[in-house]
């Protein structure tokens, strides 16, 4: 009934003005295409050194069902759901961040008929569309490297999709909050301890039982354990409970931006 | 087209508008002149529909702001006070982006882009990025920007402060031909040359509440006298005793204002009492001595 609701108000043709805004914005300025591109570049360098390169220390790994895999093919999907997050993250925060406060583009916005939901959603639309590119190229690579067949590459693909959706939401629930630009140095750091503890290099059943319940409530666990599913083809009922928590996450986050888009611009 | 009765906005305990009516006809260019924290810009934020009012009544085109505020802000044109051009856009797109937000199509957009980029003397810039223009400039492109929706009611929110000379004519200039045109302006300044210029008919606020409304020429008259004598006396001594009975004595910090129905008269009286001020200018009376018979305060700073 919500949805129906939302759906009754909210006009397709004014989200898709927000995203051609930043389709605008990209194609005017150079250095943004040089943001994107190392946003790709670093998962891939990590999967290069410590898929391929500590991989070879490491030897072939054995998943909890019995089943044996490369080292590589393990930390493979956990880079293609870190490359998912961080399009949409990067997209959510700092460019998100700096349209609400510095550069008052959401406040222009708010003079027209658009609404702040729409904005919100807009935002998030195009936080996706980042995040794709990325993981697109990612799946791609891993395929040519042979780390996943191209029939579960494609099966990947619309999980980074929410991997992309949940981050994206909650990345601009976060910007709304941030006072200014020293804030960002909480959310790096909290970006990269989830980089490395979420059984990104290392299954976490191999961690302690208290780590292996914290780290089962935070996002990017979810999202590795949905896009690793999918990636080596190892199917289980526990990837509809990731799905869920993914989901809520992204609706709980895209809520929240656009009450507080209201709050702080329409007062 | 606005029509407000009790109007109040509230921020947490500080009152910025304090129970104002208002109406404005179509065609009409309204200006509110007041100083700063006068409450001019809360009060053009909910005419824009985008602050909710705490209390009171306000319709906009007939329209209520709570509840059909999407609808309404498709028939406005908004230049806020201060300019909020999109810095990754270059000085077209900023026009053909923004069209976008009212469901314009791309050819619409790009059409009334080019018209509007004449109509502000802009055309040469069209490619240009938005930061390297000078401020008259950016002005003239926000401007051009609130009327890409072809709006009903262009909000002008101290359109040409801090605009040198000759940039605040030709923004003048434009806005009289978009009055001509016979679209609705309301517009907020500090400056009286701005209000007698544009507008046919305004209030004056202070302190969140509006004390005179009129137009320039009958506030003129209501509250000072056609000219006013400015005198300048170089010693410190207290001259509003030896000037009494001349006209209304108005003792400034820095000069004395005298409100004489002649201003020659006034000054011939001045120089008969043998009084020799250092300086004399006999001028017509502005809006800004309605504004210090009002307030008691000088309007600018």
């Amino acid at each position: 009934m919500v949805t129906t609701m939302l759906a009754a108000r909210i006009s397709p043709s004014r989200v898709g003005a927000v995203i051609n805004r930043n389709v605008g914005a990209l194609r005017s300025g150079p250095s943004y295409w040089l943001v994107l591109l190392s946003g790709f570049f670093e998962p891939l360098l990590y999967l290069l050194s410590i898929g391929i390169g500590v991989g070879a220390l490491v030897g072939p790994i054995t998943l909890p069902d019995g089943r044996v895999i490369e080292y590589a093919q393990f930390v493979a999907p956990a880079m293609l759901a870190v490359s998912a997050m961080s399009g949409a993250l990067s997209e959510t925060t700092f460019n998100f961040f700096f349209k609400m406060k510095y550069a008052k583009t959401f406040e222009a916005i708010l003079a027209t008929p658009v609404k702040p939901f729409e904005i919100a959603l807009g935002e998030l639309s195009w936080a996706l569309v980042r995040s794709s590119v990325y993981t697109g190229a990612f799946l791609v690579v891993m395929v040519a490297l042979g780390l996943t067949s191209p029939g579960w590459a494609l099966a990947a693909l619309p999980a980074t999709l929410l991997v992309g959706l949940a981050f994206g939401g909650v990345g601009m629930a976060i910007s709304t909050l941030m006072r200014g630009w020293q804030d960002f140095d909480m959310l790096t750091t909290g970006q990269f301890a989830l980089f490395l503890f979420s059984g990104t290099f290392s299954p976490v059943q191999d961690y302690p039982a208290a780590m292996e319940i914290l780290v089962a409530a935070t996002p990017l666990y979810h999202a590795v354990e949905l896009v690793r599913g999918l990636a080596i083809g190892e199917l289980s009922w526990g990837l509809l409970g990731n799905t869920a928590y993914l989901l809520a996450m992204g609706a709980a986050g895209l809520v929240f931006a656009a009450r507080r888009i209201q709050r702080t611009l329409c007062v | 087209m606005i029509h407000a009765r009790g109007l109040i906005k509230r921020f947490g305990d500080f009152t910025a508008v304090d129970g104002i009516d208002l109406d404005v006809a179509p065609g009409e260019a309204f200006g509110f002149l007041g100083p700063n924290g006068a409450g001019k810009s809360s009060t053009m934020r909910m005419i824009s529909c985008v602050s909710m009012p705490t209390a009171g009544e306000l319709r906009i085109l007939d329209m209520d702001p709570v509840r059909e505020g999407s609808r309404i802000r498709a028939r406005l044109g908004v230049c806020p006070q201060l300019d909020n051009l999109d810095p990754d856009l270059n000085v077209r797109e900023n026009l053909t982006t923004y069209a976008r937000y009212f469901g314009l199509s791309k050819s619409e957009a790009r059409s009334r882009a080019q018209n509007l980029l004449e109509f502000v003397q802009l055309q040469e810039k069209a490619t240009s990025t938005v930061e390297p223009l000078s401020g008259g400039m950016k002005r003239r492109l926000t401007i051009a920007r609130a009327l890409i929706n072809a709006p009903d009611l262009v909000l002008l929110d101290e359109p040409t402060t801090g605009l040198d000379p000759q940039a605040r004519h030709l923004l003048w200039e434009r806005l009289f031909r978009l009055k001509q045109q016979g679209t609705t302006l309301v517009l907020t300044t500090h400056y009286m040359d701005e209000a007698e210029q544009l507008c046919d008919r305004l209030v004056v606020m202070d302190g969140g509440r509006i004390v005179a409304e009129g137009s320039p020429r009958s506030l003129i008259e209501t509250y000072s006298t056609p000219e006013v004598v400015e005198l300048r006396f170089t010693d410190e001594v207290d001259y509003t005793g030896k000037l009494e009975g001349i006209g209304r004595i108005d003792p400034l910090p820095d000069r004395i204002l005298l409100y004489a129905d002649d201003g020659d008269a006034a000054v011939n009286e001045v120089h008969r009492r043998g009084l020799t001020p250092s300086s004399v200018l006999v001028r017509r009376s502005s809006l800004e001595d309605v504004f210090l018979q009002l307030t008691g305060r000088t309007l600018v700073d």
